[in-house]
């Protein structure tokens, strides 16, 4: 099937680039978010990321007029970072350009370096870094894994690797802070040393406060992430993930700590991946606590397996949570129809078939580069039963009357977007009564004998 | 004042003040101070709110994706039939047309977008971007207005240039090239514009049911629920009635240049400014059978919601409010709305007040009242802390500030879905402060546990 080819987006189901480098950025202890362009773009983040998490998120901007655009955004730059730096106190300072500063030509490495030579001496410990980020070239994955590596790079690049240790470098991609607790959690119960990068489980999901702090708390330690290269592993979720952006690719290539780079671990099999390095690397098998979980919820498929079996699903979204999700799909007999992203990743498609093989009648079809009207196009013709994806789809699952189970990011439209757990085999039963309830619940509503026994 | 030393940049000092501090003085209408993380948005931004309630029109942002998603049906604009301006429109710019020009691109997507929806007219906005590589987009508007008959308006919002006021002036300038096409016969002498309304909440629905029961007949809604071809006949209208500091006051100047339209300022916030704004409508008429009707109307309506002000008054007396809002005009309503129920406003503050605007706010406010201009979270948060607030009123970017401290919150923006306008306005006003207020849930908060 193939949508009329068409030049205008309607509905993007995609965001821009540096909206992922300043999640990435926000993920670090200490970090102040800095958008080098003009100060609507800063604005218009802040106020999505806001409506997803509940969490306030300050994000700088140098805040360009007409007369910079034209002589270039240097001094801004420069003075919005001394300005942060007077305020906040970081120590940390990612900034990421934008299309305006990108088309301008501002060059921001060498902006940086001067900044570092007439106002930072030797014994300021403020580490800052920067991201390109055109969004004419990406979407906010490339954004976020871009800077992810960026940090990486900064923090480690000519810095005396530490003594080998056993810790075990985590890059989870862009997950939620529900889902990094869990990974903090599970590394606890495998009494595993780790370092996750970038750690947003608290700086965008505080508890309630006092005191407004001028950078909330949490984020992967600076010291931490300057030791990466010491680590025993690396394990990056994502197998979108190009080379090019890889972390973990970087710290093996540099320092050859061991790479692991696999599918972000949601069901099954992909966790199944997960556990199996995490007990190779600590010599330990899963902690029993765990392994009831997983027995659980096989238990649980086994018990649930009519409502879902031979349903169809729409998934769309960010590319790893797509392959993720349609991984755990094709584990519970529901057929993937349509696997749609926004972006483009030459890695896509070859994942979904991969995590799909043998055990579905029918490859799913794979859509890249897509907007939500296609999205919508495409659906209608397919009539799936299920629709999973973030809050923005609601159109097409209204219009197509199709439930819709919201993952990923943004949530908009409901509470609790950053409590959602995707990863593990916890996430996986949480997806799994989830989409069970939501599939029984639309027979419900739609049945006119309204069975309540079921 | 301990707080502000702490969190006041010293180039934003000029900015904010403490009524009773000395004489006063207020700078505004400054640009942004970098890397102060401003509440404000852009040029794009302006225009976007004032032309989005079109809902027959397709708004076509050209640019980069961001521009146009973070812009998707954010707002509560309704619409009583079609249903374009919910749609995101965008010509998404890649690198080679960044190289290259985007102007092919640009036809191409509003010849198919045209096609695809029929709308009556097009709005393309431009963005930071297209205003550097040069985009000719009045030249591509032409030639598709040409090839299809509809009319395609350029929007010069590239972001940068300015603040949102600039926008304001953008739109303004592009609805001003659609006024004058229509045909205004058997338009009534006791008939007006309402300009400045958004229709959040269907709040113009309201404010329209008054005309209506006044006897005036409302030409064009301006922006809210707003069609093209009403529009277009706009200039058949007696009176412009204009609410809202600066997003729709460009436009009746024009109009009141071109086509001797007076216009008058108005607010339908709170029962003071709701009233005045019929009583100033029916006024201009000189016509008794309307005043008759206005004034039954007013009292209708009040006694209507009275004795319910009067019960939320007696559980909201004393309590503590802040204000920052886009618009200093809004502020002056809420203070007003404030004082109806007893409360007393501790802080106001707006991202693009003008002089006067600021010194209407230090008129009406009481000592100790702290007043600022282009605020940020850090300033914003010691504020609220310092003046032991209740209530805080604003944003999307204002609330998780107020939330994060434990502290009420109000929506008075353009995503909020219950209507603040009108009478009932008033009383949706007081019973959503009111809520939030007497939540329980302050109870376990750690401010109040000290
Ligand atoms: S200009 Fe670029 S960075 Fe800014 S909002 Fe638009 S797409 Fe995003
Ligand atoms: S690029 Fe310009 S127009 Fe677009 S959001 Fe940013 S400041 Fe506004």
């Amino acid at each position: 099937m193939k949508a009329t080819n068409y030049t205008s987006t309607t509905n993007a189901c995609k965001l821009c680039r540096p909206i992922g480098a300043c999640l990435a950025f926000r993920g670090v202890e200490g970090a102040v978010p800095f958008l080098h362009g003009s100060q609507g773009c800063a604005t218009y983040m802040r106020r999505y990321i806001i409506s997803h998490f509940g969490e306030p998120i300050d994000i700088a901007s140098s805040s360009l007029g007409e007369k910079h655009a034209v002589f270039g955004g240097g001094p801004n730059l420069k003075q919005g970072i001394l300005n942060v730096i007077k305020k906040y106190e970081p120590a940390f300072i990612g900034v990421a350009t934008t299309c305006l500063t990108e088309t301008i030509g501002d060059d921001v490495t060498m902006i940086l370096r001067e900044f570092q030579e007439e106002y930072l001496n030797e014994s300021h410990s403020l580490k800052i870094v920067s991201a390109s980020t055109p969004s004419y070239a990406g979407t906010h994955m490339e954004g976020f894994r871009g800077a992810t590596r960026n940090i990486v790079e900064a923090m480690t690049r000519g810095v005396p690797a530490p003594v080998k240790k056993h810790s075990i470098n985590i890059f989870p991609g862009f997950v939620s802070p529900e889902d990094i607790r869990y990974l903090k959690e599970l590394a606890r119960a495998f009494d595993a040393e780790i370092t996750i990068l970038p750690d947003i489980s608290e700086t965008l999901d505080a508890p309630i406060l006092l005191e407004y702090p001028k950078i909330p708390k949490g984020g992967t330690p600076l010291r931490a992430i300057g030791q990466m290269h010491g680590a025993l592993c690396s394990i990056e979720f994502g197998r979108s993930v190009d080379d090019t952006l890889s972390s973990a690719k970087y710290l093996s290539d540099e320092f050859g700590v061991d790479a692991h780079r696999i599918g972000t671990p949601i069901g099954i099999r992909e966790t199944d991946i997960f556990v199996s390095i995490l007990e190779a690397s600590t010599g330990k098998g899963l902690p029993e606590e765990h392994r009831l979980e997983r027995e659980r919820l096989i238990d649980s498929m086994v018990d649930g397996h009519k409502y879902v079996f031979g349903k169809g699903a729409v998934v769309y979204g960010e590319e790893d949570l797509v392959i993720g999700l349609t991984s755990f799909l094709s584990e519970i007999g529901i057929r993937p129809l349509l696997c749609a992203t926004g972006g483009k990743s030459p890695h896509f498609k070859k994942a979904i078939m991969e995590v799909t093989r043998g055990l579905l009648p029918e490859p799913p079809l794979v859509r890249e580069g897509v907007d939500f009207w296609e999205i919508e196009q495409i659906s209608k013709e397919l009539s799936p039963d299920i629709i999973l994806g973030n809050s923005k789809g609601y159109k097409v699952a209204r219009a197509l009357k199709v439930p819709l189970v919201r993952v990923g990011f943004p949530i908009h439209d409901r509470i609790g977007g950053q409590r959602i757990l995707h990863l593990g085999y916890r996430g996986a039963q949480w997806l799994f009564d989830t989409i069970v309830n939501t599939l029984i619940s639309a027979k419900q509503e739609s049945s006119k004998v309204g069975y309540w026994y079921f | 004042m301990t707080g502000m030393n702490m969190s006041v940049l010293e180039a934003r000092k000029g900015q904010v003040y403490e009524k009773g501090d000395g004489p006063f003085k207020l700078k505004c209408n400054l640009d942004s101070v970098p890397g102060a993380v401003s509440q404000r948005a852009c040029v794009f931004c302006g225009s976007r709110v004032v032309l989005y309630p079109i809902t027959d029109a397709l708004h076509l942002v050209h640019g980069p994706i961001g521009c146009a998603i973070y812009t998707w049906d954010i707002r509560g604009a309704l619409s009583s039939d079609r249903e374009l301006h919910r749609l995101s429109f965008s010509t998404d710019l890649q690198e080679r047309d960044v190289i290259f020009g985007g102007e092919k691109k640009l036809e191409a997507a509003l010849l198919e977008l045209i096609e695809r929806y029929e709308p009556e007219a097009a709005f393309v906005y431009s963005t930071c971007i297209v205003g550097i590589i040069g985009d000719d987009i009045e030249a591509v508007c032409r030639q598709v207005s040409e090839k299809t008959g509809i009319q395609c308006i350029p929007v010069q919002s590239e972001g940068f240039k300015g603040s949102k006021r600039a926008g304001y002036q953008a739109a303004c300038n592009a609805l001003f090239r659609l006024v004058g096409q229509g045909d205004t016969s058997g338009i009534s002498p006791h008939s007006i514009n309402i300009l400045g309304d958004f229709n959040l909440a269907g709040e113009i629905w309201i404010i329209q049911d008054y005309y209506r029961r006044m006897g005036i007949e409302v030409v064009a809604t301006i922006t809210g629920d707003g069609r093209v071809a009403d529009i277009q006949r706009a200039h058949g209208a007696r009176l412009n009635v204009v609410q809202c500091s600066g997003a729709t006051l460009d436009l009746a100047k024009m109009m009141k240049e071109r086509y001797g339209i007076p216009y008058i300022r108005v607010s339908y916030f709170g029962v003071d400014d709701m009233a005045e704004a019929l009583y100033k409508v029916a006024d201009h008429f000189q016509d008794e059978s309307i005043k008759k009707r206005t004034n039954a109307l007013v009292r209708e309506e009040l006694d209507a919601i009275y004795p319910e002000i009067v019960r939320f008054r007696q559980a909201l007396k004393g309590k503590r409010a802040a204000i920052y809002v886009g618009g200093a005009f809004k502020a002056f309503s809420l203070i007003k709305a404030f004082r109806l129920l007893g409360m007393k406003v501790v802080l106001v503050g707006s991202q693009t007040g003008t002089k006067e605007d600021y010194e209407e706010l230090e008129a009406i406010t009481d000592p100790g009242t702290i007043i600022v201009d282009d605020s940020n979270p850090l300033e914003l948060s010691e504020f609220l802390k310092e003046k032991r607030v209740d209530i805080f009123v604003g944003g999307v970017k204002e609330r998780p500030i107020a939330y994060k401290l434990g502290i009420g919150f109000c929506d008075h923006n353009h995503e909020r879905k219950e209507a603040l306008e009108g009478f009932i306005g008033m009383y949706n006003f007081a019973k959503e402060v009111y809520s939030t207020v007497m939540s329980p849930v302050w109870h376990f908060v750690p401010r109040k546990a000290v």
